[in-house]
């Protein structure tokens, strides 16, 4: 037998490879770790694979939720272990393979060096990503599980159990009429609102730079102060203020504008059409100022000979925007302005400082106004709906994460040439 | 009609047009300024332009709320949280530019999926692990997940920056024995200041900026952040501290706005950036 083959089945026991290759410290050290892992995790590995399959057994003594919690870290520090694990047979198989083939093993210092070297990215990832996996990672496959289950507000510890139920919640938010409804009105309204409220945003945003990046046009840097003030005041304010200057009965928008001219109170915050309205409004007048500010820039970049030989050409103003001006602005921002394509379809502060996702609407249990994310936010914290929260919660990230990979296939941060 | 008719056709639109746009930014700013002086507390009395001003109620506001406590709280929280990103993401965007490693791929795939994905879809996940390791109600909760959730996107932004400069310099440093701790302290992060910079004020704005994960970690008064607090104060009696809140505002809105425009362009620069390559 080859001595790649003796040494990684050796290393079934962590270490064992390595001694057999005669890297004494290398082994030792190994199977130290491979002990305290064993020592830390044994029973915590035990209780938390047995709780997550199981989600308890008797009550009150087992909480479904905190067993998940548990099962769920427990199934990372496996995955941390057998990643371990692998790396400790690799390691003895490449050692092993080096000795069929004649080669010097690394001396010790040698070690040293290489784990030092190999090691610095893994260092300087390190505190980063577990960070990550706590608080973003961990959160998210916890939802993923819970879509699985059916916690809901009768059904949740620690007076009842949780439990697994397959696709149930999904099947049922396609087949029971009032969550078909209320998810394909919620969907709809969210496809709608990313649409018009982001191509208005960019639309007045390209406006007023063109207009304003006239060279007749004096008091430029004035105007341009005050019309991206939306942008620099903090977002929640503007949307509490609105929702003052909406309001039904006492909003100056009814009472001191639309009032004058004999227009009668409109119903901002009772009729959800006239919400939908308001809102696209608010995400106008939030949103256009950063389209604004980076228009400007790619205006002040474009060479005047352009429009120069444009003129020569006889070409009217119209004809200039329409073949010079537009492209450049939209061949240059394309990237960014999907960008706040994808930050409207979760907007989550708009909709919900406004008018909490309202008004309620008859046969649905979602607000008139409300996208799948502000919905999902209500029926956890509202309704207490929690596993068909995480189904709604589950199809938007499967939404996300389709369009974030056939961005991926664009770009080019994956190439790696040129590294260490 | 001539040229110089249509020249004048021209402007006089644009203008209109600018006045109008202008007219619009500013009312509701105007509004909520008038309010804050207004002397009634309902919504109904606020007017843009008060009639006998007032500042009963910014003080008020000192002497009655948790006001200050909460500006003081937001402050801290957005500063450590800007601290704690800068040096995380510094580090790992370093990591990800420069070396090949086992799981830089999937890693930068992660990263790409994760930061598409809000991080508050997984409140309910996020309030029962905060909840199990007794960090409910703490600030530490909080800033430790706005500190995850800054980091994919960050990352990406910094990574980006990193990539455009010259990898010669860093193999010159190694030739010359310096190993690669001082080449990213000495060579790589003194010419990365303006991304770091970008960074730092996007993981300052943000976390001042969320309402939702604040109110959800938070649950004492005297904890809570400006957005929460403020959010009480106009959800929980509509319109009868209207104007209390109105003077809210107005302190949160002229400092942060201040600070916007003078450094606007880091910001512009910033998202540009971030879209831009990628």
């Amino acid at each position: 037998m080859t001595h790649r083959k003796t040494a990684a089945l050796l290393s079934i026991i962590p270490g064992m490879g390595q001694f057999y290759n005669k890297q004494f410290v290398k082994g030792f050290a190994f199977l130290i770790l491979a002990a305290c892992y064993f020592i830390a995790f044994l029973d915590f590995l035990n209780i938390g694979l047995w709780g997550i399959v199981t989600l308890g057994t008797e009550v009150p003594r087992d909480h479904s939720i905190f067993l998940l919690v548990n099962g769920v870290i427990s199934i990372l520090v496996v995955g941390i272990g057998l990643g371990f694990y692998s790396f400790n047979i690799y390691d003895a198989f490449q050692n092993g393979k080096k000795r069929d083939n004649g080669l010097k093993l690394s001396t010790l210092k040698e070690q040293y060096h290489n784990v030092v070297d190999k090691g610095f990215p893994y260092l300087m990832v390190g505190p980063g990503f577990l960070l990550l996996i706590f608080v973003v990672i961990f959160p998210i496959i916890f939802m993923l599980l819970l879509a699985f289950t059916n916690y809901n507000l009768y059904n949740s510890p620690p007076a009842k159990l949780v439990d697994w139920v397959g696709f149930k919640n999904f099947i049922e938010i396609f087949s029971l009429d009032i969550w078909r409804e209320t998810f394909i009105s919620v969907f709809a309204w969210t496809i709608i609102w990313t649409f018009t409220a982001t191509t208005l945003q960019v639309s007045v945003g390209i406006f007023l730079a063109v207009v304003l990046n006239q060279k007749e046009i004096k008091f430029k840097g004035l105007i341009r102060t005050l019309l991206i003030l939306p942008w620099a005041v903090p977002a929640f304010v503007s949307i509490l203020i609105f929702s003052g200057l909406f309001n039904d009965t006492f909003g100056a928008i009814n009472q001191s504008i639309l009032a004058p001219f004999g227009i009668d109170s409109i119903p901002w915050m009772t009729d959800p059409f006239y919400t939908k309205i308001a809102l696209i409004f608010i995400q106008s007048w939030l949103g256009f100022p950063f389209i604004m500010a980076m228009t400007t820039g790619v205006l002040q970049s474009i060479p005047g000979e352009l429009y120069e030989a444009a003129t020569v050409d006889g070409a009217s103003n119209l004809d200039k925007f329409r073949k010079i001006t537009l492209p450049m602005i939209l061949f240059t921002t394309a990237p960014i302005l999907i960008t706040q394509y994808t930050f409207n379809f979760n907007n989550f502060n708009v909709i919900y400082l406004f008018n909490n996702g309202g008004p309620a609407v008859a046969d649905q249990n979602a607000g008139g106004t409300d996208i799948l994310i502000s919905w999902i936010y209500n029926l956890t914290m509202t309704s207490a709906q929690y596993s068909k929260a995480a189904a709604v919660t589950v199809l938007l990230s499967l939404i996300i994460v389709s369009l974030a990979l056939w961005q991926f296939r664009k770009t080019k941060s994956f190439k790696d040439e040129g590294m260490i | 009609m001539s040229i110089k008719t249509a020249r004048r056709i021209r402007l006089t639109l644009s203008y209109l047009v600018l006045l109008s746009a202008i007219a619009i930014v500013i009312y509701p700013i105007l509004w909520v300024i008038g309010s804050s002086f207004n002397p009634g507390n309902t919504l109904s009395s606020s007017t843009i332009i008060p009639e006998n001003a007032t500042l009963t109620h910014y003080k008020k506001l000192f002497a009655e709320t948790d006001y200050l406590i909460w500006y003081w709280n937001t402050l801290k929280i957005c500063f450590i949280t800007m601290v704690l990103s800068v040096i995380f993401i510094g580090l790992t965007a370093y990591a990800f530019s420069r070396y090949k490693f086992v799981g830089r791929k999937n890693g930068l795939l992660l990263f790409l999926i994760l930061q598409m994905i809000p991080q508050f879809v997984a409140i309910l996940a996020i309030y029962i692990l905060a909840y199990q390791v007794g960090l409910l109600d703490t600030h530490f909760a909080l800033i430790l997940v706005y500190v995850g959730g800054l980091i994919p996107m960050n990352t990406y932004l910094a990574k980006n920056y990193y990539d455009t400069i010259p990898k010669e310099l860093d193999e010159s440093a190694r030739i010359d024995g310096a190993g690669h701790f001082r080449i990213f302290w000495q060579i790589i992060l003194p010419l990365s200041k303006p991304i770091l910079a970008v960074i730092a004020l996007f993981s300052f704005i943000s976390p001042f900026a969320d309402f939702i994960l604040a109110s959800i970690l938070i649950s004492s008064d005297e904890k809570m952040t400006l957005a929460v607090g403020l959010f009480n104060m106009i959800k929980n009696e509509f319109g009868n501290s209207f104007t209390l809140f109105a003077a809210g505002s107005v302190l949160v809105a002229i400092p942060i706005g201040l600070l916007f425009l003078s450094l606007q362009r880091y910001f512009i620069s910033g998202l540009t950036a971030g879209g831009t390559k990628g």
